[in-house]
């Protein structure tokens, strides 16, 4: 299992667009990705799931993978969060 | 005339027929079923036409620019095919032989009732769009069609429980006046729709605005979040003068954004830019900004996955004060600690962070951190017009310490052969109740200081300001916080300093006469709100806002302070 801990700078946090953006590029990969925020874990695949963990502008969440395409998931979504979700700073 | 109170959500006026955006709760059993699998193709065929009709809306949207709009439709498109949603519903279905309708209701409810209770705002508010997805599958499996914005012929005033993406982009804006919902908050879909079309708003109003007959002549005051039924022709009267003025007023100050703001009796203050960095230095000076009175520096720090580094940071503060010439421009050292976390700093989690080690705290503590910024910015004040403002001082000896190191910074520059401008003013952010009690000593220590209202109003009243529940305590118009500001302005003018105040209300038309009359100095804003703030500082005389002030602070909450305020404000300009 590969694991990252970013934090999530974007001004709305994981929800509105960061959020689907974040849903849609968990999607084109195979492996379970799981995302925990504090107490809560949620299914990177599902919206509702990644909402409800209400993380919000400068929250840590610690994102794991496991499959076979269990890195470039994760260099996929660190790229994503760190580059602020295309928004400008 | 009946009236209601709700929240003012967006500015202005409109008088017109009522008109109810009703969707109607789709009614339907619960039951079980004799063919499962069959009841669940049902549910995934009503689940697929959602999709087509999401497309359909988003395209819509994003035809009438409204770009928010489409991406909340793309959040929508998500759920539909939410793979945690399909195994819930189809459990119900498959497992269970619950029918479609029942299923849908009990797994959208459940998220909606999650995201309702977290804490923060903007995702509570989420749970709207997944009771919204899961209202038009529902219409879709009973079969249900018609818009709820059919029979919107003329222009009128929408009255609503609440309004949602969906329902909105049914509407033909140019037949609405204004918005009137039941439910909601400041941050709710309505307000913020309303806001981006420039259109009044009341949210919150109570559900008997529901019970209003279709028709009725309304009049909606977006400032004082106010319904009022069936007006007479005076308030007519009255509303569509304010109206005309409001119009009138807002060209003007456009026209004048560049003229300094003067009071009509010869009184000079300053209007100056909150900005965050460069780029919104350009949009600064197009408002018509003398200056900028707050430079965050955090974005350089946030959008970076290390330290900024010296060289950084002086190429950025360096744009903008060559963007500024001549022009005053306010460097706010760092700002961060507490809340705003930065991963590579490695700070400890605090259970409290706005009562903690944060700005100024962190910088004396972490000369690594505080010196590479100090160095960078004195390097950029050749040639430009920099002041330097410490954020968070609660003590004398917090100031001493931290001119101390800009001394030493200064020295190594200079010993380096570095060019560093002479006379640089230095300042304190007044946004701790220590330092606005204290003002007088602080004055003896300081250049000038400048009050942060967001912050001192939440340390003055503990109230959080990200805390939903509190909110309406924390109202910068609050008379404990108007009395503080009024005794730093006194200390500093008593020693020849002069205040500037780079909290919300420097940017509240309301607010200004009040800050005007006690005697502030320079107003930093937003840049959208300058030109209406100098338009109105032009209309007053210094005298007429020194009686405001003297009696605002009498008063015993925002919500007078704010109506009398506004009574005097319609008083001068006619």
């Amino acid at each position: 299992m590969s694991q990252i801990t970013l934090t999530i700078l974007h001004e709305m946090g994981l929800h509105a667009r960061p959020a689907a953006l974040f849903v849609k590029t968990a999607k084109q990969f195979d492996s379970d990705i799981r995302v925990t925020y504090g107490n809560r874990k949620a299914n990177a695949k599902s919206i509702l799931n990644v909402l409800t963990l209400g993380a919000g502008q400068n929250a840590v969440i610690t994102i794991d993978a496991e499959g076979d395409d269990a890195d470039e998931a994760l260099a996929a979504l660190q790229a994503l969060i760190e580059n602020n979700f295309g928004d400008a700073g | 005339m009946k009236s209601f109170e709700g929240i003012a959500a967006s500015s202005g006026i409109a008088i017109g027929p009522a008109f109810h955006f009703h969707r109607g709760d789709p009614h339907f059993e619960r039951h079980t079923v004799t063919d499962p699998a069959a009841e669940w193709v049902r549910l995934t065929t009503a689940l697929e036409t959602a999709q087509r009709q999401i497309a359909e809306i988003s395209a819509r949207a994003k035809a009438e620019s409204e770009e928010g709009e489409a991406d909340i439709f793309a959040a929508h498109a998500l759920m539909l095919e939410d793979p945690d949603l399909l195994e819930t519903m189809q459990q119900a279905v498959k497992g269970q032989s619950l029918n479609a309708e029942a299923a849908l209701q009990d797994a959208t409810e459940n998220y909606a009732q999650m995201l309702e209770t977290l804490d923060d705002e903007y995702f509570s508010a989420r749970a709207a769009d997944v009771r919204d997805v899961a209202s038009r599958v529902l219409r879709i499996l009973l079969g249900i069609a018609e818009s709820p914005a059919a029979g919107l012929m003329t222009p009128s005033i929408i009255l609503a429980r609440d309004l949602t993406p969906s329902d909105t982009v049914l509407l033909d804006k140019s037949l609405v006046l204004g918005f009137c919902t039941a439910v909601g908050g400041p941050t709710s879909h309505t307000a913020i729709l309303a806001r981006s079309l420039g259109l009044p708003a009341v949210v919150g109003a109570g559900p008997e605005v529901l019970e209003i007959p279709p028709g009725t002549t309304l009049a909606l005051d977006g400032d004082a979040g106010t319904l009022i039924l069936e007006p007479d022709e005076t308030l007519i009267a009255d509303y569509r003068r304010r109206q005309q003025t409001g119009t009138r007023l807002l060209a003007q100050a456009r026209k004048d954004a560049h003229a300094p703001a003067i009071t009509r009796d010869g009184h000079r203050v300053e209007v100056v830019a909150n900005i965050g960095n460069a780029a919104g230095a350009a949009a600064a000076l197009e408002a018509g900004a003398e200056g900028v009175g707050l430079l965050r520096t955090e974005f350089l720090y946030l959008e970076h996955t290390h330290l900024p580094d010296e060289e950084e940071q002086y190429q950025a503060y360096r744009a903008v004060l060559e963007a500024f010439g001549s022009r005053p421009v306010i460097l706010r050292t760092l700002d961060i600690g507490g809340d705003k976390d930065l991963p590579y700093l490695d700070l400890p989690h605090e259970v409290n962070p706005f009562l903690g080690f944060r700005a100024i705290r962190l910088c004396l503590a972490r000369p690594e951190i505080f010196k590479p910024q100090l160095r960078a910015a004195l390097r950029a004040s050749v040639g430009g017009n920099l002041k330097i403002m410490f954020p968070m001082v609660a003590t004398v000896a917090e100031v001493r310490a931290a001119r101390a190191i800009l001394e030493e910074c200064r020295a190594e520059l200079l010993a380096e052969g570095q060019p560093v401008a002479k006379d640089i003013e230095i300042g304190i952010m007044v946004e701790i109740p220590a330092a606005a009690l204290l003002a007088e000593r602080f004055a003896t220590e300081v250049d000038f200081f400048s009050i942060g209202t967001n912050d001192l109003t939440q340390y003055t009243l503990a109230a959080d300001r990200t805390n939903a529940l509190v909110a309406a305590l924390g109202s910068g118009f609050q008379p404990a916080v108007l009395h503080l500001v009024r005794n730093v302005i006194t200390a500093a003018h008593a020693q020849g300093k002069w205040v500037g105040l780079c909290g919300e209300l420097a940017g509240d038309p309301l607010a200004i006469p009040i800050l005007l009359g006690l005697g502030l100095d320079e107003f930093s804003m937003n840049p959208p709100a300058i030109p209406l703030a100098k338009q109105i500082i032009r209309a007053l005389t210094l005298a007429e806002a020194r009686k405001i002030a003297q009696h605002a602070l009498e008063l015993d909450n925002p919500q007078i302070i704010r109506a009398w305020v506004k009574e005097q404000l319609e008083a001068q300009i006619k």
